[in-house]
């Protein structure tokens, strides 16, 4: 074996977890940006108003922090878990610097505005065939690095991460199909409310499978490897990885109850995302389990409080989306921020928790340190993150219900007894709560960016982390 | 109408859904194994350290994902969801907001019965019915005409007491039931130069400042290009085209002289929509006698 073959390729993790870091700052900064513009009306300045803002928030946190969390993790779970080196560091390197090239055009032509109008799909058509080519180098290089790997079975961690790159593939390339006009203007290929399903389609599995599949190969690897304690069931991970992933696919419609989509489509859509729940359980009951017997590590170590804290959110967030989904209760909360709220308990609380978790275990050992440069600023982090996660959540849930309850509330002559401003007046103190609680999210952001800084600092760049031959009895 | 081209894409869905629910189901009976004795590891280690247990799915996580399975089938089996089956209750939709329409314009029907049949001027002045008017204003016309009903650029200004359809209650009606299409036609063809004079005469009509060579060639021009044929000789307008009143210092799209020229030479084209399909007549007429009520406290001046 050449040198080379005998070590993990750690430099595209780093560069990935980096860059997961900085852009979590710049996604969550714009965030706190447009959460202040509701407050503060005066602080849209020309081009950079609230509607240009709000999708380059969107992109930067899902694709940008998030997705290079996911590339970062991904390359070292499947790397770690198939005993060998990635398939091809050339491929590897690609998908960094083209992931990159796609952020930053998305940053450079969103508030320029031009998009194709689709959410989380906004980037246009040249971006989105860039977008193909890098997801299509991922799969080859995960997959390659699956099909090398040097133990009989794959871990159950990679079955999600490659459930979340076969997926998302497939819904990018059918939601993006459009027709170019030039080169900064597209039409969608479909029409009508047809449009609007496979527009719901996708960005229902684009939270499914991004930022839920994804995200729970990770926590499949941290959360064992920081508890150091063996998964909680084998049985539960394949019965509720299968049932996640069929079910997830029909959820779409639950985004369109009460439209012009035909009403038997509305019902599966519901039908299927209550169906959901208890898939989706599976994997907080496997993470949290995992920790029996281990909890008093919970104590005293802050990565751990990170990952287990992120699997509290998952569960309830994804408890709160099936209930959302029932149409009754969909006709209430509906276009509220009740919406934005369960949003954000997904994304602050699970998805950017376990990432950060995970980004914690990660920075040290690939700069050659035991530990990062202050455990006492991970743990400052963690309280200041979760304060922040629960005055976002319980801001938006209190302004989503009174909102819901103020459009649908009739006198007695049958007109509305409120106007739609008066529901906006009602809802300043709550918006300048939800931007407080990002601001202290974004704050520990920063907090956990002098850190890296620090650790980066004292410690070595790892190009030389052996590769471990799999256990005796397992080869 | 169906939904389907063909009945097989009807049996194609209602097939495919209800495999599909019945199988998360199956799925799950076939995973259901006793308790054993000791839970063990799999056996399998990745990386050093990674191993796996194999407990037994939860049973309450089980329950919990048959009831919602069983809840799927009997939703299927009593709401539309497997293709055109309507289901037993026959609920829809399209049938729910009808039937929560209809509900309310019965409980109401009575009041804005008494309401229709009260004369317009006498709406205007009675408090409780003024109430429901403003309250219909705040939902159906103050994307336009704002909250506080004076308006905007392009947009009338319902406080004052100008009309540019007319103020009499019927014409007041009428502007909602219809809708309006104002129309200024472009006159580019004046020439930027007489284009300029008549902008400064219609200035000085409204006592602004103005030059007053150019204000004597634009009233020369006013004639001639035939203004007069809808301002009228005087500039005093025509309502029955819906040609504003050039006298009243009132400006729809403002009064810099480079906004009247755009006026004049580009035109102007403004709609106001028609309500009385989607409102009928009773709460159009409520609504004119609210906007009546805006201006009589401006009547005097």
């Amino acid at each position: 074996m050449s040198e080379a073959q005998s070590t993990y390729n750690y430099k595209v993790v780093r560069q990935f977890a980096v860059m997961t870091v900085i852009w979590g700052i710049v996604g969550m900064l714009v965030g706190v940006i447009i959460a202040a513009q509701l407050v503060w009306p005066d602080l849209n300045l020309g081009w950079l108003h609230f509607g240009r803002l709000r999708p380059l928030h969107t992109n930067a946190v899902i694709f940008a922090f998030g997705g290079c969390a996911l590339f970062a993790t991904s390359y070292y779970v499947v790397q770690r878990t198939c005993h060998t080196r990635l398939f091809s560091d050339g491929l590897a390197a690609f998908t960094f610097w083209g992931w990159q090239l796609i952020i930053v055009l998305a940053a450079v032509t969103l508030p320029l505005g031009i998009t194709s109008g689709k959410e989380y799909a906004e980037l246009e058509w040249p971006i989105d065939i860039l977008i193909t080519l890098v997801w299509v180098a991922y799969a080859v290089v995960f997959f390659g690095t699956i099909a090398k790997r040097k133990v009989s079975h794959i871990y159950v961690a990679n079955w999600f991460y490659g459930g979340f790159i076969l997926a998302v593939a497939l819904l990018h390339v059918v939601n993006s199909a459009a027709i170019p006009v030039s080169l900064t203007k597209s039409y969608s290929a479909y029409a009508g409310v047809q449009d609007a399903m496979v527009q719901w389609w996708y960005g229902h599995n684009a939270v499914g499978f991004f930022l839920t599949a994804g995200f729970l190969g990770m926590m499949y690897y941290f959360v064992p490897k920081q508890a150091g304690r063996p998964v909680y069931s084998y049985r539960l991970s394949v019965v509720h990885f299968w049932a996640l992933i069929f079910t997830y696919m029909w959820a779409g419609p639950h985004h369109l109850h009460y439209t012009a989509l035909p009403d038997w489509t509305q019902s599966l859509g519901m039908l299927f995302s209550l169906i959901l729940l208890a898939p989706s359980w599976g994997g907080m009951i496997n993470g949290v389990m995992t920790l029996s017997g281990a909890w008093h590590k919970l104590r005293d170590d802050p990565i751990l409080k990170f990952l287990i804290t992120s699997l509290s959110f998952y569960g309830m967030s994804t408890f709160e989306g099936p209930m959302m989904a029932i149409k009754t209760v969909n006709a209430l909360s509906h276009y509220t921020d009740w919406t934005v709220g369960h949003v954000h308990s997904g994304a602050l609380g699970w998805v950017a928790m376990v990432s950060i978790g995970a980004m914690y275990y990660l920075l040290p050992r690939l700069f050659g340190r035991s530990e990062m440069f202050s455990v006492k600023l991970i743990t400052v982090h963690f309280w200041v993150a979760t304060i922040g996660v629960v005055l976002y959540i319980a801001s938006m849930w209190i302004a989503g219900v009174m909102q819901g309850l103020m459009w649908r509330a009739v006198n007695a002559d049958g007109t509305l007894t409120y106007s739609f401003v008066e529901s906006v007046r009602a809802s300043y103190p709550f918006w300048a709560i939800r931007f407080l609680g990002g601001l202290l999210f974004l704050v520990g952001m920063l907090v956990m960016a002098y850190n890296m800084v620090k650790t980066i600092a004292g410690g070595r760049t790892v190009d030389d982390a052996r590769v471990l031959q799999p256990a005796a009895h397992h080869a | 109408m169906s939904d389907f081209v063909t009945p097989f894409w009807n049996w194609f869905v209602i097939l495919i859904s209800f495999i599909s629910i019945v199988a998360c189901g199956v799925l799950l009976w076939t995973q259901n194994t006793p308790p054993p004795r000791t839970v063990d590891t799999t056996g399998h280690v990745w990386d050093e350290t990674l191993e796996e247990y194999n407990h037994p799915l939860p049973k309450w996580w089980m329950w919990l994902f048959y009831i919602t399975v069983i809840f799927s089938l009997v939703y299927c089996a009593l709401y539309p969801t497997l293709g055109d089956f309507q289901g037993a209750l026959g609920w829809s939709s399209t049938g729910q907001h009808a039937k929560e329409v209809a509900k309310v314009d019965g409980d109401t029907k009575p009041l804005f019965d008494k309401y229709l049949k009260t004369d317009l001027k006498a709406l205007a002045a009675d408090k409780e019915a003024m109430e429901t008017g403003k309250r219909l204003y705040l939902t159906y016309c103050m994307q336009c005409h704002g909250a506080d009903a004076r308006g905007g650029k392009g947009f009338p200004n319902l406080a004052d007491n100008d009309w540019q359809w007319g103020g009499e209650p019927a014409q007041i009606v009428e502007t909602i039931s219809n809708g309006r299409m104002g129309v200024m036609p472009p006159h580019a063809q004046l020439g930027g130069e007489t284009i300029k004079d008549l902008a400064n005469y219609v200035r000085s009509l409204s006592g602004l400042a103005a030059d007053s060579v150019r204000v004597s060639k634009g009233q020369e021009a006013f004639t001639s290009a035939g203004c007069v044929g809808c301002h009228g000789p005087d500039g005093k307008g025509m309502a029955a085209v819906g040609a504003p009143n050039l006298t009243d210092k009132v400006w729809l799209y403002g009064s810099a002289e480079a906004t009247i020229s755009e006026t004049i030479s580009k035109g102007r084209n403004n709609q106001m929509p028609a309500w009385k399909d989607f409102l009928g007549e009773a709460k159009v007429h409520v609504l004119s006698a609210y906007v009546l009520s805006l201006s009589a406290g401006q009547a005097a001046k």
